[in-house]
């Protein structure tokens, strides 16, 4: 059985067909880019999975289990977890506490526990700073130390890309969706990140999905590349099965000028 | 060279536009006070005795204030400031003139139109405080210097030494306190047995002699000198004090202090300050729990005098011998459990199907809410139970076996709102730092994200709501059992817009700043039906409420004492250069020490 099972997915805006006839699974522990030109669905297909955008027909199957109808914070109670495009942390909390916030979902004190202070509750908070810790050190020294209790808006653009993936992290899923992870960092940036998500899978255990435009990255890590185009799989297979295939050369590049004529 | 000539500036090199500006500004506001009523009003509290009211306060502050503003320079970085000079004198002098020939054309208007049918106050007994009793023209012969006088030593401000505008300071706020809280000082000093010292200050027709007002200034104004910032030094040291042990005994000294004050102070106070007191506490009680909905779950409730009203209600009927539906009398202990049950059940009913709006469609529903539920208890329909538009009356004090808890002894209606109040400061300290504490933060950032992170949202938006609704409900208890009964007429729409604006200006999440902005708001200028200290301000309440919040809005968005949290929203770009120049350096170290 496969992790994620789509069957046949169909997302519409208005007449507009974001995605259509998206048809794939993906097993547990790979790591699979989704790759197409701007606007070609690829956030939209994440957006649908993480359960912030309803599809319009279609089947989700995570781990057996259909996703279609749960709200956003079930889907990830089953181990969906997933960073933004455009980063979205909680800007005003500080680095700790965006980690430590995540892992909400896997914990259970309420009122009772915080007003008297009982042992169970004390013992769960300490688990989660811990936890929280050891995630943010994941990251080396970058997110550790005096860092701990900065507001997050402080952070530079890559320290915010990389608390991005440890708040991912906190919710203990089993499959991981990363939006763009490398956007804007620099070359020795993306090669040290690009090196993080192999161990995410190999010391984690955690099932990867990648969005990314830097076919580096693309090419570095993942087992197998999907490639959308206008809603629609136009490709999939290894990289370099992908990167020479017609199809995708057209879909990025436009058709060849004597083909048109 | 460019600095010279910054620096060197003319005597009579005014920035005429400037003054000209803040002039009109400065005469537009002393005819707007005047007409507003303010000094004719409050001409009856006398601070000192024969020489000012609090109603020519009101006109006086004016240009001191408009002369400090019009001399002030933009501190520019880098650049060294022109020095303040005899220019900046002028042009505060020329502010307050034109303030006080703004008064003389009211005078000269009062007198010669009338105006009185849209402007109630253009009358005779404006006309008569503005004249000082004479003409017209002793009337310009006095304000025009004193314009003049106070708008030089607003200007001034800037141009004295820090030490003596520091005892200049010191001596007009101390001033202005021991006049203004006249009634708390005579109401201590009666209780420590010290007649005498209240006696030397005021005089018997209230206000302070003009000897003693002299005398407490140069005390005051020696204070600094005396203190020579020790205090603040000691404040400074015990603030900064990072080793955690000293830190915690330093808390516990500070909480000690204040919890002894709280419960030995009420002992030594009369009857209207503990009144005060006690309804200072039951809004406090109301602002906490507001505090927790808006300030912690970002969730802007309109509608909050609801749950204040429903506590007031369910205790009435179940309390009162006369509630019209349920007669027998049930004691306030095993009411406060069913008011628990009812406050869960209004917030569950409220909060359900509203809890999926957000930002300003939240506030707009939830201000729909809390006036149906007035309506409702105002309704014929209800009627039969709840009384209508008479209310319930004689609603039992509250029995506590050697005690009772009464309107007519409101030191027992004080202790008895501390014991809520302790507790629900308790639960929004515990919440703040638990799990859910970290939900409610996260859904205020974002809330869209907080759900993809794992936050159950509805449920925790919910839970927000019903812990507000509890508190504010036991404070509608407590309100039902001081007074007596409850009318619908209580829980009018401003209840909920004053522990908003309390919230506000105390500090949104700051469970100290909700205690000041209580104490400062509803102590200083009362609660919507309830008088202040400053009684005389009954009728101008909520445009001074009004006025403070558009001040704080422009000058100190994150209120009077608050979190660390919201200083850091409200000034990221401080924080970051702050950050950026601290931490400057081992940035780099460890940027270079990557790369190599």
């Amino acid at each position: 059985m496969s992790l994620l099972e789509i069957h046949n997915l169909q997302v519409t805006f208005g007449g507009l067909d974001a995605l259509s006839n998206l048809d794939f699974s993906i097993e547990e522990g790979e790591i699979v880019s989704v790759i197409g030109p701007n606007g070609a669905g690829k956030t939209t297909f994440f957006n649908t999975i993480s359960g912030m955008i309803p599809p319009t027909s279609g089947e989700i199957i995570f781990n057996g289990e259909s996703v279609l109808g749960l709200d956003p914070n079930q889907i990830t109670e089953m181990g969906i977890a997933r960073t933004f495009q455009n980063v979205r942390l909680f800007p005003n909390m500080t680095v700790l506490e965006n980690v430590m916030v995540s892992q909400h979902c896997r914990t259970s004190q309420l009122v009772v526990g915080a007003l008297f202070q009982t042992k169970a509750f004390k013992q769960e908070e300490k688990e989660i700073r811990e936890r929280s810790e050891e995630i943010l050190g994941f990251f080396g020294t970058r997110l550790v130390g005096y860092r701990l209790d900065q507001p997050a808006f402080a952070l530079s653009y890559a320290n915010r890309r990389r608390l991005e993936i440890a708040r991912a992290m906190a919710t203990q899923p089993r499959l991981l969706l990363l939006d763009e992870p490398v956007a804007g960092m620099n070359p020795i940036e993306t090669t040290e990140l690009t090196g993080l998500i192999s161990k995410l899978r190999d010391e984690w255990g955690f099932t990867i999905v990648i969005i990314e435009h830097d076919m580096k990255v693309v090419r570095d890590v993942s087992d197998r590349v999907v490639v959308l185009d206008h809603g629609v799989p136009i490709a999939q297979g290894a990289y370099d099965e992908v990167s020479t295939n017609p199809n995708v050369i057209e879909a990025y590049l436009g058709r060849p000028v004597e083909a048109k004529s | 060279m460019m600095t010279t000539n910054l620096t060197s500036k003319k005597p009579f090199e005014l920035d005429w536009k400037r003054t000209l500006f803040w002039g009109s500004v400065c005469a537009l506001s002393q005819v707007f006070i005047c007409l507003v009523g303010l000094p004719s009003e409050l001409n009856r509290r006398i601070l000192i005795e024969s020489t000012l009211s609090l109603g020519y306060l009101f006109i006086l502050w004016i240009p001191l204030v408009f002369g400090y503003v019009v001399s002030k320079m933009v501190e520019l970085e880098g650049v060294e400031n022109p020095k303040p000079g005899a220019a900046d004198l002028l042009s505060g002098a020329l502010t307050g003139l034109l303030g006080s020939l703004g008064l003389v054309l009211l005078m000269l208007g009062i007198d010669n139109l009338d105006m009185r049918d849209p402007l109630i106050n253009w009358n005779q007994k404006l006309f008569r405080l503005l004249t000082f009793e004479n003409s017209i023209s002793f009337g310009s012969l006095v304000w025009i210097p004193v314009g003049v006088g106070l708008g030089t030593i607003g200007a001034s401000l800037h141009q004295m030494s820090g030490q003596i505008r520091k005892m200049s300071a010191y001596a007009m706020f101390g001033l202005f306190s021991f006049a203004v809280l006249e009634d708390v000082i005579d109401d201590l000093s009666e209780g420590f047995r010290l007649e005498w010292l209240s006696d030397m200050i005021y005089a018997k027709k209230g206000g302070m002699t003009v000897t003693s007002a002299i005398v407490l200034a140069i005390v005051l104004a020696l204070l600094p000198l005396i203190t020579r910032g020790k205090f603040k030094k000691t404040v400074d040291r015990y603030r900064s004090d990072a080793k955690p042990e000293n830190q915690r005994r330093n808390s516990v000294v500070l909480f000690s202090t204040v919890a002894v004050l709280v419960i030995v102070l009420p002992w030594f106070l009369g009857g209207i300050i503990n009144e005060l007191l006690a309804n200072v506490g039951l809004f406090l009680l109301l602002a906490l729990g507001l505090n927790i909905v808006v300030g912690l779950a970002g969730l802007l409730d309109l509608g909050y005098v609801a749950f204040f009203a429903v506590g007031g209600y369910t205790t009435a009927v179940l309390t009162s011998p006369n509630s019209p539906w349920f007669s027998p009398e049930t004691h306030f202990g095993i009411s406060l459990l069913v008011v628990v049950v009812m406050a869960t059940l209004a917030g569950l009913l409220i909060g359900a199907p509203v809890i999926r709006m957000r930002g300003d469609y939240l506030a707009i529903v939830t201000l729909g809410f809390g006036e149906i539920i007035r309506l409702l208890f105002l309704s014929d329909w209800l009627k039969p139970y709840l009384g209508g538009s008479q209310g319930i009356t004689n609603v039992p004090a509250i029995d506590l076996g050697p005690w009772e808890v009464r309107g007519a002894d409101p030191r027992s209606v004080f202790y008895m709102v501390l014991v809520f109040c302790v507790f629900a400061i308790y639960i929004s300290w515990r919440l703040q730092g638990s799990r859910l504490g970290r939900a409610w933060m996260a859904i205020r950032e974002d809330e869209s994200v907080a759900e993809v992170m794992g936050i159950n949202t509805v449920n925790s938006k919910l839970m927000a709501f019903v812990v507000g609704a509890v508190l504010a409900a036991f404070s509608g208890a407590v309100l039902a059992a001081k007074v007596g009964s409850v009318f619908p007429k209580s829980f009018e729409i401003l209840v909920s817009i004053i522990i908003l604006v309390v919230v506000i200006v105390g500090g949104m999440g700051s469970i100290t700043g909700v205690m000041v902005g209580s104490l400062v708001l509803i102590g200083i200028l009362g609660g919507p039906r309830q008088p202040g200290l400053l009684q005389e301000f009954q009728n101008f309440k909520l445009l001074i409420y009004g006025a403070l919040l558009v001040f704080m809005m422009l000058k100190r968005p994150e209120g009077l004492v608050p979190t660390a949290r919201r200083t850091r929203e409200l000034h990221q770009e401080e924080y970051l250069q702050d950050a950026w120049l601290g931490d400057d350096e081992s940035e780099d170290r460890e940027e270079v020490g990557e790369q190599l």
